[in-house]
């Protein structure tokens, strides 16, 4: 017994082949993100030399190059402005649809909350025409408030079902009890359902901003160049004219970066939030 | 009081939603039964079905529809054996777990406008892309990958987008996996292909279901990276139907045949979307 104990290595061989393994599909997958990252920091010249480059001199030039030549700044302030906006509205409109439902059940409770889950399904591009048409008969054509409305309501089905699962575990008796202690409504949020929902009510916050800060779809088809974000932005440097990848890995790596530090903070909360809860 | 306010309290999403919802799919409606050119404003008039009629015989459209499924039904699959696999890889401790997890969920959050000039350029390129120096280092002849198989990269694109998503899901769902269960598995000699074959694949099947629900909803209507990268093309090698209505609307813009085509997507859609309500449906009633 005592030799069999002592024969059992600190690494079994399983352990190792799982950890190769596991780091090597890892890296195989992270590599374009990795590659992205490197270029940046690049000259133009060296990004694209043959054979690729992975040692070199970093520079810091292409991100100074990015800001002067497409106003980086204004898009990132646009991403940022319809992204929280969107998000604080969705907010607002989604926690007391969600209160309502989820301590008020009514015989329709379920069939609410199955049809805002069913305008989600309604693809993007088949509302392209009409909300175009809209947008440019009120004048709000590449305009943020446009796509800060779309964003909101867009998301809204979402942020209502993530804060429904949140609000539907907090205990009908806390209520009431501090409803028998004459808590108005606002003291009833702000004292007891914002302690307890805090959690939930960030998680969901964080979804939405993930959502609406990588939103192409209709920031593509409904901004240009006054509220274009920066999904826009990056866009613009499809056009096949030019090999200036370094620029263009600079000015992705800018786009990205804040919003892939923001989702690795908030996977778990993502999962349920993106399956309606269906997973835990 | 008691049925009035939560009656408040409800009204503006739902107000809201209903609006999103209905104001845009009546116009649609009325859109494509009129002649409705952006660019030619004096064409007005009733057109019947002569819209529904174009966009469907366009041969565009067939070609659209089965590289709509075949996106769809690659990235699927690519995502949900890759995803079980590397799940099944990571559900257990090793050094460095941790940090995998973090850079394998990255791509996820990645804009779609990035993802997609990423591999163009720096991956794809035939001349400087990593892919094609990879080819070289093995003596093989680099692939223009985006003239050559535009669907095919578009496919990889986005299946590398959501792997990371399906990934994720599998991860959540084997840590409710039964241990005890496992391990009674493993005690009576349950070889590893048995377990999975018995155990882990039948716990997974629900996940699977809700991984392929979802991704169709937003597979459906893949646009981003067509639209950065192939443009649809060459010819209509790469375009689907979201991107063939976008190409009629705002590139020909014809809102009324772009119209016919949207109606033509929300049936589409609704089809999938009717699996997912009752499946979810099922789970609201636990």
């Amino acid at each position: 017994m005592a030799n069999q104990t002592s024969k059992r290595s600190k690494y079994p061989p399983a352990l190792i082949v799982r950890t190769v393994a596991a780091w090597a599909v890892t890296l195989l997958l992270f590599f374009p993100l990795g590659w992205l990252m490197l270029t940046a920091f690049k000259t133009e010249l060296q990004a694209i030399s043959v054979p690729p480059l992975l040692i070199f001199t970093p520079t810091l030039e292409n991100f100074s190059i990015v800001q002067e030549r497409s106003d980086y700044m204004l898009y990132a302030q646009n991403s940022f402005i319809t992204s929280v906006v969107s998000t604080l509205l969705g907010l607002m409109l989604a926690y007391p649809a969600a209160y309502a439902m989820a301590f008020f059940k009514g015989r329709h409770t379920k069939d609410i909350l199955m049809w805002m889950l069913s305008t989600k399904m309604m693809p993007a591009v088949g509302a392209l025409v009409p909300v175009y048409v809209m947008a440019q008969s009120t004048g709000l054509l590449d305009s943020r408030t446009a796509l800060i409305i779309v964003f909101t309501l867009s998301n809204l089905p979402i942020m209502v079902w993530m804060l429904y699962s949140y609000l539907k575990e907090v205990p009908h008796e806390i209520l009431e009890a501090s409803r028998m202690d004459g808590a108005t409504l606002w003291q009833e949020f702000r004292l007891v359902l914002l302690p307890l929902t805090l959690g939930g009510l960030a998680s969901t916050g964080l979804l939405c901003l993930v959502l609406s800060w990588n939103e192409a779809f209709w920031s593509l088809n409904l901004s240009a160049a006054k509220s274009g974000t920066l999904a826009t932005l990056i866009a613009s440097y499809s056009s096949p004219e030019g090999l200036f990848w370094a620029k263009l890995s600079a000015a992705s790596l800018m786009a990205i970066a804040p919003i892939v530090v923001f989702g690795w903070f908030s996977q778990k909360q993502l999962v349920q939030g993106l399956t309606f809860g269906a997973v835990k | 009081m008691k049925k009035l306010l939560p009656r408040l309290l409800l009204t503006p999403a739902v107000l809201s939603l209903l609006m999103w919802m209905i104001v845009p799919l009546v116009m649609t409606i009325y859109f494509s039964v009129i002649r409705y050119n952006l660019m030619q404003p004096d064409q007005t008039g009733f057109a019947g079905l002569e819209n529904f009629e174009y966009f469907l015989t366009d041969p565009s459209f067939s070609v659209a529809v089965v590289n709509t499924l075949l996106l769809l039904g690659s990235v699927i699959l690519i995502t949900v054996l890759f995803g079980i696999a590397i799940a099944l890889l990571i559900d257990g401790p090793f050094p460095g777990r941790g940090i995998v997890r973090l850079l394998l969920i990255s791509p996820f959050f990645v804009m779609p406008t990035v993802n997609a000039l990423l591999w163009k350029h720096m991956m794809m390129n035939p001349i400087y892309g990593v892919l094609a120096q990879v080819w070289k280092f093995f003596g093989a002849t680099p692939i223009d990958w985006l003239t050559d198989f535009p669907l095919g990269s578009v496919i990889i694109m986005v299946a590398w987008q959501w792997l990371p998503f399906a990934t994720l899901i599998f991860m959540t769902a084997l840590q409710s996996m039964n241990r005890e269960q496992l391990e009674a598995a493993r005690m009576d000699g349950a070889t590893y292909l048995q377990q999975l074959r018995y155990l882990y694949i039948p716990h997974l099947g629900r996940s699977v279901a809700v991984v392929v629900m979802i991704e169709m909803i937003f597979l459906l209507s893949v646009f981003a990276e067509i639209y950065t990268t192939t443009g649809g093309g060459p010819g209509d090698a790469s375009t689907n139907v979201a991107f063939l209505i976008f190409k009629q609307a705002l590139l020909n813009f014809d809102a009324g045949v772009a119209s016919a085509g949207a109606l033509f997507a929300v049936v589409l859609a609704n089809i999938a979307a009717a699996f997912l309500i009752r499946m979810v449906g099922k789970n609201l009633d636990k």
